[in-house]
C-alpha cells in the first residue's frame, strides 16, 4: 500500500482538467475509487489525473477513440502498469496493485482481448490454470483432483447458462463464443470483485455477441461490477448502466444510458 | 429516447437467448466420423507399431520371439530416457540439442569415477557413479534453464552451445577413448535379468541360479532385461509428473499459450528452468544406464542418438510448436524406432538403412499430424 504523490504537471493548460467523481447521493461506496490517477510514457501523458468509480452490481462503457487512455487506465487497474501517481481503492481500501497476478489475487478479473487462455488445454484446465485443485494420483501419489475441478467448472458453466459438451477438449476446438464465456467463468469462479472486459464481443458472430451480453447481465445480478471497453455503441448501450468516456487522457463525460444516445457519445469521444 | 428504445428491445433478444444454450450454434466436436479421425490420429503410432510387429514377424524369421523382444525392449532404453526429459521441453515449446553430450559427458564422467574406486565396494561404486551422473545432469541443466527461461536465449543456440561445451568436456576428460570399468558384477546391472531359469538348476532371482558355472551358463534364460526395469521406473515417473501433477499441467500451459499462463500466475521462467533441467538429468541418466550396459564411457555415445529421441517424440504425436506430446507417446515411438533397428538387423539388411527407414517414419509422422489438423478443422 503506498500513496503516490499526485500529478499536477500537465502537458498543455488549453484542456480543462478532467471530470471528478465525488459520492454518490445514496451515500454507497463504490467498489473501485481512482482518484487523480495519472500514467505517462515518457512526454506523453496517456491518463491524466483521472477520477473513476464503479459501484457493485453496475456496469460501466469505457469509451473512447483510440489513444484515449481507457486502455492504459484499465491496464493500471488490472495491473499491467502501475501508475505514475494518484490512488487506487478497492472497497475503501488504498491498494498498490503491482502485478496481473496481484490484481487477480485482490479479486480484479480481467477477461483480454485475446483471451488469455492456453488452446491446447480444456475449458476445466483453463478455469483452474495456476490455481489447480490438488488431489491423488493414482490413489496414492500427489496429483491434481481432476474430478472436482470438472465437476466445479461444469457447475459455474451450467450457472452462466453456458453448455459446453466436452470439457477436456482443447478450448481450441470451441467456438469464439464458448472460448469467451470459459474466460468469464474462470472469472466467476474465483469470485471476481471486479470484472473488467476488453472488447468482448469483436470477433464474435452475432448469436455469440448476444450470448456474451446476456453473460454480462448475469454478472450483474451477481453483483459484480463490469467494466467493458467496447468500439460496438450498440453493445454498450444493450449493456451499460453507465458510459465514462475519456479523450487524449482525460475524463471528459460520465453518463446514464438512459439519458443519452450514440450520436451524442460520438460526439463526446471526439471532441 | 432513441437510445432507450435501442437498450430495451435489445435487453428482449438478449433474455430470448439466454434460454437456449450456445451448444446450438456450435460444431458437435463429438460426431462420430470426426472421433473416429481423432482417435485414429491420436492412436496412429500405435497401429503403426502393430503393424510393424505383424510385418517383422511374417518376413523376419527370429523377429517374433520373447527373447528377441527382450531384447528390443534393453536395446531401446537409452534412446527412451533421453527421449522422455526432451518430451517436457518440447511440450513446452523449446528444444534441447545438448542431451546427446551432456549424456556422453555424464557417462565419461561417472566412469572415471567409478574407475577410481575400482576394489571399493560393488554399492560404493554403483552410488558415486550416479551421484557423479546426477551432478553433471543438474549442472548442464541449470546451465540451459539460466540461459532459455531468466537470459531469454532461444533454446536452440543456448543447447547448441551447452552442447559443444559438453562435447569438449566429456573428450578433455576421457582424452578421447573410451572409459572402461573393470569391476565384478557391475555387468550385472547393465545386462541383467530379474530372474532367470536353468532346465537342470531352476529358476533364481537377481542372478545366475546356483551351480550354473562353465559352458552351462550358455543354456541360462533370463527373463525381464533389468534395462527394460529401469525404463519402465522412469517413463512411470515421467509419465505421473507430466500427466497427474500441477507442474506437468503447467508445462502445457507454458508451451501452448506462455502469455496466457504467466497471467494465470503460473512462473514463466521457474517452469522453463525446472524442465530444462530435467531434461538434462534424464540424458545424464541416459548416458548412466549406457555404463552400466557397456561398462565404460564414451564422450561421443549419444551423438547420434539425442536426433532419434526426437524423432520418437514426433513420432508419438508431440507438435514441435509445443503444448502437445504425451510420455506413452515417446515410449511408443521409441518402440517404433527400436523395432525398424531389430527387424532390420534380423531381415540381414545393412544397418545404415534404419537411419533411411526412420527418416521416412518421422515424416510420415508430421504429415499425418498435420492431415488430422486438417480433418478436424
Amino acid at each position: 500500500m503506498t500513496m503516490l504523490t499526485p500529478d499536477t504537471t500537465s502537458h498543455t493548460t488549453k484542456q480543462p482538467a478532467s471530470i471528478v467523481q465525488g459520492p454518490r447521493a445514496d451515500g454507497q461506496s463504490p467498489v473501485l475509487r481512482c482518484r487523480k490517477i495519472t500514467k505517462r510514457f515518457g512526454g506523453l501523458v496517456a491518463v491524466d489525473q483521472v477520477d473513476f468509480d464503479v459501484y457493485p452490481g453496475e456496469t460501466v462503457a469505457l469509451l473512447g477513440d483510440n489513444g484515449a487512455g481507457k486502455s492504459t487506465l484499465i491496464q493500471m487497474i488490472a495491473g499491467v502498469y502501475r501508475p505514475d501517481g494518484g490512488v487506487i481503492e478497492l472497497d475503501d481500501q488504498a491498494v498498490d496493485i503491482r502485478s496481473p497476478l496481484h490484481a487477480r489475487d485482490l479479486g480484479i478479473e480481467t477477461v483480454f482481448q485475446d483471451l488469455a487462455l492456453c488452446d491446447n488445454l480444456g475449458a476445466s484446465e483453463n478455469i483452474f490454470l495456476g490455481r489447480e485443485i490438488p488431489g491423488k494420483a493414482y490413489g496414492m501419489l500427489p496429483g491434481l483432483n481432476e474430478a472436482k475441478m470438472r465437476a466445479e467448472a461444469k457447475a459455474v458453466l451450467s450457472e452462466l447458462h453456458i453448455n459446453i459438451r466436452n470439457l477436456d477438449a482443447p478450448v481450441r476446438t470451441l467456438s469464439g463464443g464458448q472460448r469467451q464465456a470459459t474466460a468469464i467463468a474462470r472469472a466467476v469462479y474465483w469470485k471476481a470483485r471486479l470484472m473488467i472486459m476488453d472488447e468482448p464481443t469483436a470477433a464474435l458472430g452475432v448469436p455469440e455477441q448476444k450470448k456474451v451480453l446476456s453473460l454480462i447481465e448475469t454478472l450483474k445480478q451477481r453483483g459484480v461490477p463490469v467494466i467493458v471497453i467496447s468500439h460496438n455503441m450498440q453493445d454498450v448501450f444493450e449493456v451499460a448502466d453507465r458510459l465514462f468516456i475519456m479523450r487524449r487522457g482525460r475524463a471528459v463525460a460520465d453518463l446514464r444510458a438512459a439519458d443519452t444516445d450514440a450520436n451524442e457519445v460520438v460526439r463526446l469521444m471526439v471532441g | 429516447m432513441r437510445a432507450r428504445f435501442f437498450r430495451s428491445s435489445s435487453r428482449i433478444r438478449s433474455m430470448s437467448v439466454n434460454s437456449t444454450s450456445l451448444s446450438s450454434t456450435i460444431d458437435d466436436d463429438n460426431q462420430s466420423p470426426k472421433g473416429l479421425a481423432a482417435l485414429a490420429g491420436r492412436m496412429w503410432a500405435v497401429l503403426f507399431l502393430i503393424a510393424l510387429i505383424v510385418f517383422f514377424s511374417l518376413v523376419a524369421p527370429g523377429f517374433f520371439d520373447l527373447f528377441n523382444f527382450q531384447a528390443v525392449g534393453a536395446n531401446m532404453a537409452v534412446l527412451l530416457v533421453l527421449g522422455l526429459g526432451q518430451t517436457f521441453v518440447i511440450i513446452s515449446a523449446g528444444i534441447d540439442l545438448s542431451t546427446g553430450f551432456v549424456m556422453g559427458l555424464a557417462s565419461v564422467a561417472s566412469a572415471l569415477v567409478m574407475q577410481s574406486l575400482t576394489g571399493y565396494p560393488l554399492a560404493v561404486i554403483i552410488i558415486a557413479g550416479l551421484a557423479t551422473t546426477l551432478l553433471i545432469g543438474i549442472a548442464a541443466g541449470a546451465v540451459n534453464g539460466a540461459l532459455v527461461a531468466y537470459m531469454r536465449v532461444p533454446p536452440f543456440i543456448a543447447t547448441l552451445g551447452t552442447l559443444s561445451i559438453a562435447e569438449g568436456v566429456a573428450y578433455v576428460l576421457s582424452g578421447g577413448p573410451p572409459v572402461s570399468i573393470s569391476t565384478r558384477g557391475l555387468g550385472f546391472f547393465g545386462n541383467g535379468f530379474i530372474a532367470y531359469f536353468h532346465p537342470e538348476a531352476g529358476i533364481s532371482i537377481l542372478g545366475l541360479p546356483n551351480g550354473v558355472s562353465g559352458s552351462a551358463v550358455r543354456e541360462v534364460m533370463g527373463f525381464f532385461p533389468l534395462q527394460v526395469f529401469y525404463i519402465i521406473i522412469l517413463a512411470s515417473f515421467c509419465g505421473w509428473l507430466l500427466g497427474r501433477t500441477r507442474f506437468g499441467r503447467h508445462v502445457y500451459a507454458v508451451g501452448g499459450n506462455p502469455k496466457a499462463a504467466s497471467r494465470a500466475g503460473i512462473p514463466l521462467a521457474w517452469t522453463l528452468f525446472k524442465i530444462y533441467v530435467l531434461c538434462a538429468v534424464s540424458a545424464s541418466l541416459a548416458g548412466f544406464l549406457y555404463v552400466l550396459r557397456f561398462n565404460g564411457g564414451v564422450a561421443n555415445a549419444g551423438d547420434a542418438l539425442m536426433l532419434s529421441s526426437v524423432a520418437a517424440i514426433a513420432i508419438g504425436g508431440a507438435s514441435m510448436l509445443g503444448g502437445e506430446g504425451r510420455i506413452l507417446g515417446t515410449v511408443v515411438g521409441a518402440l517404433v524406432i527400436a523395432v525398424i533397428q531389430n527387424g532390420l538387423v534380423i531381415l540381414g539388411i545393412d544397418p545404415f538403412w534404419q537411419y533411411v527407414a526412420v527418416g521416412a517414419v518421422i515424416i510420415m509422422a508430421v504429415l499425418v499430424d498435420q492431415a488430422k489438423g486438417k480433418f478436424l478443422s
